[in-house]
């Protein structure tokens, strides 16, 4: 089954009030095609979750300063001015998560688990509204996991399947997000035909893959 | 007097010296980043950016950037061969798990037990935590660098009041006054840079300062 869709069918299905995940670092492996047209779309009273909101000008920071986003769920904001700015005003609900916590919650989802144990923020703002449990004489939080209605990643390849290639640290939250949403969305640099990847080079399994969005498509 | 340029340098020096060959180490961003430029070429560090590799090499040459290789930071680096890319799970899986021999942060306060402040001050800075959660309640060693106070007021406190990052979490804490471990007994001076007596010393910390009975120069 070929995966491909176009940048339009992709963003039509996102509606206002969606729950996306976003991959990228900084912008570093942000789809950024999806995010640009998401603006144009102008869908609105979205729920973010991403490792950070990027800057003004580059990856979801653009969706922030439209103003798009009822809530935030990111682990850094300080790039991005207007994020703090929204937060402050109390126009944005923004959720300071630390990003191994963020990390797992995602893959948790995923992953098929109903949340984990970390001694990350344990005695912190973080613990609170937590159930905190001792094992073996260490003390835990239980983190739940986190799913969204849609994921957005980036990939360097993809085959027709889904299966996906990456490189350098554009990594980061993609594959786990792939995972993690009821419906994912792939924008990759490159889409080749089945049997053009390695199997043994394949970071994410096509499996994880609803649709794909070819770049320069 | 050290300038700003001179005491940053002069504490990222001292730290490379707590660095071992071999060891895995992650650099936070400010200060810390500078320790990178200080590793004797005896000594072999692996330097792990939580954002995904361990590898980082030096900011590549003007012309050479490679937009998929940045760092924590956002900034266009290298990876060095032997290196080695992976997601955030993994990268958390290296942090959370101990597998980060030693962890260097900068840092609003820190309390006489090892807890530390760095990452918001309510209603003026709330940037996020980050990965520095993770690495400090993670990493085998935490060195946190930094100047010994902030505008003439001490960082090294009793207690800290503001958000705390970590509890109990600090080993070392590295300035250009000194190098400071934190003990059961509370901070514990081992080395003091011979431009400050103890006693200034003692007046820049807000906190009780033991002096180690074998204490020595700092030497960088």
């Amino acid at each position: 089954m070929d995966k491909r869709i176009t940048l339009k069918e992709a963003v039509d299905m996102i509606k206002d009030g969606s729950v996306i995940m976003v991959g990228g670092f900084l912008a570093c492996g942000t789809p950024d095609k999806l995010i640009d047209a998401l603006v144009s779309k102008g869908v609105k009273d979205l729920t973010l979750i991403c490792n950070d909101t990027g800057t003004p000008e580059r990856g979801v920071g653009k969706l922030v300063v439209t103003k798009q986003f009822k809530t935030i769920y990111a682990t850094h904001i300080g790039t991005n001015k207007e994020t703090g700015r929204q937060m402050m005003a109390g126009e944005t609900e923004v959720h300071l998560v630390p990003q191994g916590t963020l990390a797992e919650q995602i893959r948790a989802a995923g992953y098929g688990l109903g949340g984990f144990l970390t001694a990350t923020g344990v005695g912190t703002e973080v613990e609170k509204g937590k159930q905190v449990l001792e094992v073996d004489g260490k003390t835990y939080l239980l983190e739940k996991p986190m799913k969204a209605d849609f994921a957005l990643v980036y990939a360097d390849v993809a085959d027709t399947k889904g299966n996906l290639v990456y490189r350098g640290s554009t990594r980061n939250f993609n594959p786990m997000m792939a995972a993690a949403a009821d419906v994912t969305i792939v924008e990759a640099r490159k889409v080749v035909p089945v049997g053009e990847i390695d199997a043994n080079d394949v970071v994410v399994p096509g499996a994880f893959v609803n649709y794909i969005v070819e770049e320069g498509a | 007097m050290m300038d700003k340029q001179q005491t940053q340098e002069f504490i990222a020096k001292r730290v490379a010296q707590e660095l071992k060959d071999g060891n895995v180490v992650n650099l936070g961003i400010g200060l810390p980043t500078l320790v990178a430029n200080f590793i004797p070429a005896d000594k072999s560090v692996d330097f792990q950016s939580e954002n995904g590799f361990i590898g980082l090499g030096s900011v590549p040459a003007e012309g050479k950037e490679d937009m998929n290789i940045v760092n924590a930071g956002g900034s266009c680096v290298t990876i060095l061969p032997g290196g080695v890319f992976f997601d955030s799970a993994t990268s958390f899986g290296i942090i959370r798990g101990g597998h980060v021999d030693v962890t260097v942060l900068g840092a609003l306060q820190v309390a006489e037990n090892g807890d530390i402040a760095n990452y918001m001050i309510p209603g003026k800075m709330v940037p996020g935590m980050g990965g520095a959660m993770d690495l400090l309640s993670g990493a085998k060693k935490v060195i946190v660098a930094m100047e010994h106070t902030a505008k003439g007021n001490p960082k090294l406190l009793k207690k800290c009041n503001l958000p705390l990052t970590a509890v109990k979490a600090v080993d070392m804490i590295i300035t250009e006054m000194g190098v400071i471990e934190v003990t059961p007994e509370g901070f514990t001076l081992v080395e003091r840079n011979p431009e400050y007596t103890v006693e200034q010393i003692q007046e820049a910390t807000e906190a009780t300062l033991h002096v180690a009975p074998n204490l020595k120069e700092m030497v960088v």
